[in-house]
């Protein structure tokens, strides 16, 4: 059913956790549709230098949640801005087709989190 | 790696003795039990002797015994062939929100051509409330139809008591009793029941074989038309083989059912107490003490479902969850809103379901591996330790009904 990107990031997801006074916060989903992913970010310079993240989901939550931290980092606000829930999917190489409504919250959470960068840090 | 197959609820293997007895009918006894010649002799005696070995197992003459394709197809007829037969009575039917879909939606789609179908609700714990079954019954009620145990949470509905009402008002009694039989004393005649479903995937016979059990006098319009099977109450050339093998499943679930339910609930208990042991924030689904020896659904709170069943699967360990995207929806399990389960708590049941084969070790496995498992989700999560008052005020829950 999953790829075995997916398995990977679900297994050993990557950057699970808390910033302590992160830069950013963003958080998407609802717990009664059995999905919420947060998102932590860390910026300098205009640029993501640390991502961690929560997340209450199935396995096409969370592998998708550990993929775009990994995407993040490194990249500036713009590009990340950029990143679409299609490149996350694409980057695990696919989700089942019924399961894409619990992938879409990565690139969302992270938007929402560059949001309140922007807001927190004019 | 260790493969513990603990979802019996969902299917359950052939038994070795099943296999035994219903293989020569793949084999040299091809024939169609319908021919009058040796080819044919040769099968119809199987089938009449499974049909004996059904009958003895629910206490009811052979004859009252219609073999049919699944569980499904004994539901779908009970409930269709009812409506049909009795349309110059009544369009009333009274069922539960917490039947299989194989019922409720029956009810659904006979709602849509004209119906009218009572979803009794239940209480936290599953239960119905029998005042309000009896209240629910008006001169247009042609059929109660409740399921003998749930199928995700165990809980077992007091069917004997539920027939008594149904005879009291002549109402006509139909139990989905596919979870129950091999498990509880399926009497028929005990607990008054006019229409029953059974399925032999669930009891150690192979997928694709049912029972419809009619009482006798009880007019159903058939659901198959076509040849005079199953004296004109089921179309279709009889599933030979798979027929026999329900025959001996019947057989032993009849000679072994005390002892083998008496084994796996001190193995269930083992589980139950050992998870709650183990792991702080659970909660059970379903009736602490009216349940299926086999079933133990719980919640841990704030993960979900799905992860956890991926993680089990990861040690071999092969469970059930009752969370959306497991369902394939975007709701949780119906039976736990009906239950008023907190939807968060709903997306994270988990349903083990024991069989004959388990065994301690395989229980005292899955006590090993489950804390950390779970204890790793919740790290993950979000909602754990998160400081947030919990929102758990009865109100947010799922209705599908
Ligand atoms: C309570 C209940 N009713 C009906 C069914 C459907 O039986 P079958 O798979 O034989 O169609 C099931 C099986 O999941 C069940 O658990």
């Amino acid at each position: 059913m999953y790829s075995e990107k997916v398995m990977d990031h679900f297994s050993n997801p990557r950057n699970v956790g808390e910033i302590e006074n992160p830069d950013g916060v963003g958080e998407v989903g609802n717990a009664s549709c059995g999905d919420i992913m947060k998102i932590f970010l860390k910026v300098e310079n205009d640029v993501i230098t640390d991502v961690k993240f929560k997340t209450f989901g199935c396995g096409a939550a969370i592998a998708p949640s550990s993929m775009v931290t990994e995407m993040a980092i490194g990249k500036t606000i713009e590009e990340a801005l950029a990143l679409s829930n299609q490149a996350v999917a694409e980057a695990l190489d696919g989700l089942p087709a019924q399961k894409m409504h619990f992938s879409n919250l990565a690139a969302d959470s992270l938007h929402e989190a560059i949001k309140n960068y922007r807001a927190t840090h004019p | 790696m260790k493969r513990i197959y603990l979802d019996y609820n969902a299917t359950t293997p052939v038994r070795p003795e099943v296999l035994e007895a219903l293989l020569p009918y793949y084999r040299d006894q091809f024939g169609n039990p319908s021919s009058v010649h040796w080819a044919g002799r040769q099968v119809s005696g199987a089938v009449e002797k499974a049909r004996e070995q059904v009958a003895a197992l629910l206490n009811c003459s052979p004859a009252e015994i219609v073999f049919v394709s699944c569980g499904t197809e004994a539901d779908n007829t009970s409930l269709k062939g009812t409506v049909d037969a009795l349309k110059g009575k009544g369009n009333h039917i009274i069922t539960t929100t917490v039947e299989h879909p194989a019922v409720l939606e029956t009810c659904r789609y006979l709602e849509k051509t004209g119906c009218r179908v009572t979803y009794l609700p239940v209480d936290s714990d599953g239960m119905l409330d029998l005042d309000e079954l009896e209240g629910a019954i008006t001169p247009e009620t042609i059929l109660i139809s409740v399921m003998w145990a749930n199928n995700e949470t165990g809980t077992i509905f007091p069917i004997e008591q539920i027939g008594a009402i149904a005879k009291r008002h002549g109402v006509r009694f139909h139990t989905d009793a596919v979870q129950a039989v091999g498990k509880l004393d399926v009497d028929v005649q005990k607990h008054n029941v006019d229409l029953l479903a059974l399925s032999g995937h669930k009891l150690g016979a192979p997928k694709g074989v049912g029972v419809l059990y009619v009482r006798r006098g009880t007019r159903l319009t058939p659901f198959m038309h076509g040849g005079h099977q199953e004296r004109n109450r089921r179309a279709g050339t009889h599933n030979v083989a798979a027929i026999v093998g329900l025959g001996k499943a019947c057989e032993l679930a009849m000679a072994e059912r005390e002892s083998t339910c008496a084994r796996v609930k001190e193995l269930r208990d083992r589980l139950e107490r050992g998870i709650f042991a183990r792991v702080p924030q659970v909660k059970l689904n379903g009736h602490p003490a009216e349940r299926l020896a086999n079933t133990l659904n719980v919640s841990f709170a704030w993960i979900e479902g799905e992860s956890l069943l991926l993680n089990l699967d990861m040690k071999g360990i092969a469970a059930s969850s009752g969370s959306a995207c497991t369902s394939g929806s975007l709701e949780p399990s119906h039976v736990l809103g009906a239950m008023c389960v907190e939807v968060t708590l709903a997306h994270s049941s988990t349903r083990f379901s024991l069989g004959p084969d388990t065994t301690v070790e395989d229980v005292d496995y899955v006590l090993e591996v489950l804390p950390p498992i779970v204890q790793r989700l919740r790290d993950m999560s979000p909602l754990y330790n998160c400081g947030k008052v919990d929102a758990c005020e009865g109100c947010d829950t799922v209705k599908k009904l």
